[in-house]
C-alpha cells in the first residue's frame, strides 16, 4: 500500500470513527484492486453514502491482481478488476459496473477511413513516415500521439497491439483524454487513441476529430457495452460470495440508470446505454 | 509596552510557522528522495540519458536541460519586451491610457496559467505545426511561457520606474534632453535592479510552471536537437507520472522535485549576487 492511500485511509478511518459515535449501527465495506475501477467506485460510493449514511465504503488501489487475490482470501468485501476474469478465477462472483473502450482518432480532415491492427503497430513503431502509405494524404508525415506511462488507456491499447506499453513510439505524449483530443483536433496529421466515451462526446460537441472503426466494427458505445469492440474491457467487481446485505445494496445502486451520469463523466460506458 | 511585546511575539510565532511549513515541505521531499539517491548515487540521475522508470533507469538530464532551456528562452524573449512595455506605459502614454494599460497588465498577470496553455495548444501549436511537425515543441513552450511571465516583469519594472525621484525627469527636461535620451540613458539604467528582480521572479515562475509546459511541449523525453523538437520538462514529468508511480519510480519523481527546489534556490542566489554586484559598482 502506498503512503498516500495509507494517509487517505487513516483520515477516512478517523472520519468513520467519529461518524460511528453518532450512528446506531454502521457497516464498513473495504475494496481493493484496479486503479482504473477505483475512481469509479469511489465516485459511486460518495453518492451512495449520502443516501445511506450508515454504510461507509473504503476504496484502495493495488491492481487487478490484488483485487482478485484479496477478494478470494476474503480480506476485503469486494475486489476491483479491470478485465474479463480468467478461467481459473471462475470461483469468484462477477458484477460488471461499466465498460471501458479505446478508440483510435484522427483529424476530421484526414482522408483515412480505417487503420488495421498492422497499420497501428507500424505507426506506433515509428515505421511510417508518409500518410500516403496508409491511404491518407501523400507526402504528409503522421504525428503519432500516445499516453504517458501508467495510464490504463495506454495499457489497454498496447495489449491490443500486443506490444509492451513502453515500446510505443510517438512524437507527442499526453496526459488525459481531453489533451489528446485537443492535440489531434489541432493537427491534421495527428493520430492518437483516447477513451471512446470522451471521443464521441467531443465529436458531438463539434470538435474536428474522427473516430476510426476497428476490425470493421464501428466505434460506438453499444459495441463497447456488448463487448464486440476489439479494444474494450469490462470494469468488474468480484466477490467470494454472492453479494448480499450492504454490498448488494451498493451494487444495485451503482448499476441503476440514475448513476449512469457518473460513469459517463469518467469516460466509461454504462452497461445499459445512456 | 505589553501590547508591543505581545504583538512582537505573535509576529515571531507566525513568521516561525511560515518558515517551519516550508522546512517541512523540503524535509518531506528530501525524505522521500534520499533513499533512492543514496542507493543509486546522484550520477545515476545526472549522467544517464534515459528515463525508463519501469526498467529502473532514471536519467533526468534531458528533462533538467529542457527545464533550463525553457526558462532561459522564455526570460530572453519576455524581458526586453517587458522593459520596453513598462517604459512605454511610464513615458509615452497619456495619463488615462497609462492607467488602462496598467490594469490590463495586472489582469494578464492574474490569468490562470492553464488558460495560456489552452491558447498555446489550440492556436500556437497548430501554427508551428504548419512550419514543422509536430508543432508541440521547445519553441512553443518558450513562447507561451514568455507570454505568461511578461506581465510579471512589466509590473516589477513599472513599479521601479514610478519610484524614480521626480527630479531626474525635471533635471533632464531642464537640460533639454530628448525623451528618448532620458528613457534609455537615464531612467532604464536607473531601474536595472528592478529588471533583474522582475526577470528572476519570472524565471522562477517559468521553471515551476507545469500545466502550460505539459500542454504545448509534446512531453517526449529527449535532448532537443532543434527548437522544433518535442521535449519534456521536469515539472511536466512529475504531473504526468506521479498519479501512477509506485516505489522507486515515485522516489525518482521526488528526486526531480528536489532538483527543482535546487533550481529555485540557485535563482534566488543569482538574484542576490547580481543585485549585490550592482550595489558595489553601480
Amino acid at each position: 500500500m502506498d503512503r498516500r492511500t495509507f494517509l487517505a485511509g487513516s483520515c477516512l478511518g478517523l472520519l468513520a470513527f467519529t461518524w460511528e459515535c453518532g450512528a446506531e449501527e454502521s457497516v464498513k465495506l473495504l475494496a481493493t484492486g484496479s486503479s482504473t475501477v477505483a475512481p469509479l467506485v469511489a465516485e459511486l460510493a460518495r453518492r451512495f453514502e449520502q443516501s445511506h449514511p450508515t454504510i461507509r465504503i473504503d476504496v484502495q488501489t493495488g491492481g487487478s491482481s490484488r483485487g482478485v487475490a484479496d477478494a478470494r482470501r476474503g480480506v476485503v468485501d469486494f475486489g476491483m478488476v479491470s478485465r474479463a476474469l480468467k478461467t481459473n478465477e471462475s470461483d469468484l462472483y462477477v458484477t460488471t459496473l461499466a465498460n471501458d473502450g479505446v478508440s483510435v482518432i484522427v483529424h476530421a480532415d484526414n482522408p483515412v477511413q480505417a487503420l488495421s491492427r498492422a497499420d497501428l503497430i507500424a505507426l506506433y513503431r515509428g515505421e511510417i513516415d508518409d500518410w500516403g502509405r496508409l491511404g491518407g494524404k501523400v507526402g504528409e508525415p503522421p504525428v503519432v500521439v500516445t499516453k504517458a506511462a501508467g495510464r490504463s488507456t495506454l495499457e489497454l491499447f498496447a495489449s491490443y497491439l500486443e506490444m509492451p506499453p513502453e515500446e510505443l513510439k510517438a512524437a507527442i505524449v499526453i496526459g488525459d483524454n481531453q489533451q489528446g483530443i485537443k492535440t489531434v483536433a489541432g493537427n491534421p496529421n495527428a493520430v492518437g487513441y483516447v477513451s471512446i466515451g470522451a471521443a464521441l462526446q467531443a465529436m458531438a460537441a463539434g470538435t474536428p476529430i474522427k473516430v476510426l472503426p476497428m476490425n470493421g466494427i464501428p466505434a460506438t458505445l453499444e459495441a463497447v457495452a456488448d463487448g464486440s469492440f476489439p479494444i474494450s474491457r469490462p470494469l468488474n467487481v468480484v466477490t467470494r460470495q454472492p453479494p448480499n446485505g450492504a454490498l448488494a445494496q451498493f451494487l444495485d445502486f451503482a448499476l441503476a440508470q440514475a448513476q449512469s451520469d457518473i460513469v459517463v463523466a469518467m469516460s466509461f460506458v454504462p452497461r445499459h446505454g445512456q | 509596552m505589553v501590547s508591543d511585546r505581545l504583538l512582537h511575539s505573535l509576529l515571531a510565532l507566525f513568521a516561525a510557522l511560515a518558515a517551519g511549513l516550508l522546512l517541512l515541505v523540503v524535509g518531506f521531499i528530501a525524505q522521500e528522495a534520499l533513499g533512492l539517491l543514496q542507493q543509486l548515487g546522484v550520477g545515476a540521475f545526472l549522467f544517464h540519458g534515459e528515463w525508463q522508470p519501469y526498467a529502473g533507469r532514471f536519467g533526468l538530464l534531458p528533462m533538467l536541460l529542457t527545464s533550463l532551456l525553457l526558462m532561459l528562452g522564455a526570460v530572453a524573449i519576455a524581458t526586453p519586451l517587458a522593459v520596453v512595455g513598462a517604459a512605454c506605459i511610464n513615458f509615452y502614454l497619456g495619463r488615462h491610457s497609462a492607467i488602462l494599460a496598467r490594469r490590463l497588465v495586472e489582469i494578464a498577470a492574474g490569468i490562470p496559467s492553464v488558460v495560456y496553455g489552452l491558447w498555446g495548444l489550440t492556436l500556437l501549436v497548430p501554427l508551428l505545426a504548419a512550419i514543422k511537425q509536430p508543432g508541440a515543441s521547445l519553441l512553443a513552450g518558450m513562447m507561451v511561457l514568455a507570454l505568461m511571465i511578461l506581465p510579471t516583469i512589466v509590473v516589477v519594472v513599472d513599479a521601479g520606474l514610478r519610484a524614480l525621484p521626480t527630479h531626474y525627469r525635471e533635471n533632464a527636461e531642464a537640460l533639454a534632453i530628448r525623451r528618448s535620451g532620458f528613457v534609455f540613458a537615464i531612467a532604464l539604467p536607473a531601474v536595472r535592479g528592478s529588471v533583474i528582480t522582475g526577470a528572476t521572479l519570472a524565471a522562477a515562475r517559468a521553471i515551476g510552471e507545469t500545466m502550460v509546459v505539459m500542454m504545448v511541449t509534446g512531453n517526449l523525453v529527449q535532448l532537443p536537437g532543434s527548437l522544433f523538437d518535442p521535449v519534456r520538462a521536469l515539472t511536466a514529468n512529475i504531473a504526468l507520472e506521479m498519479a501512477y508511480a509506485m516505489d522507486e519510480h515515485r522516489s525518482a519523481l521526488y528526486v526531480s522535485s528536489l532538483f527543482l527546489l535546487l533550481f529555485a534556490v540557485a535563482l534566488v542566489l543569482t538574484n542576490q549576487l547580481l543585485l549585490g554586484w550592482r550595489g558595489r559598482h553601480g
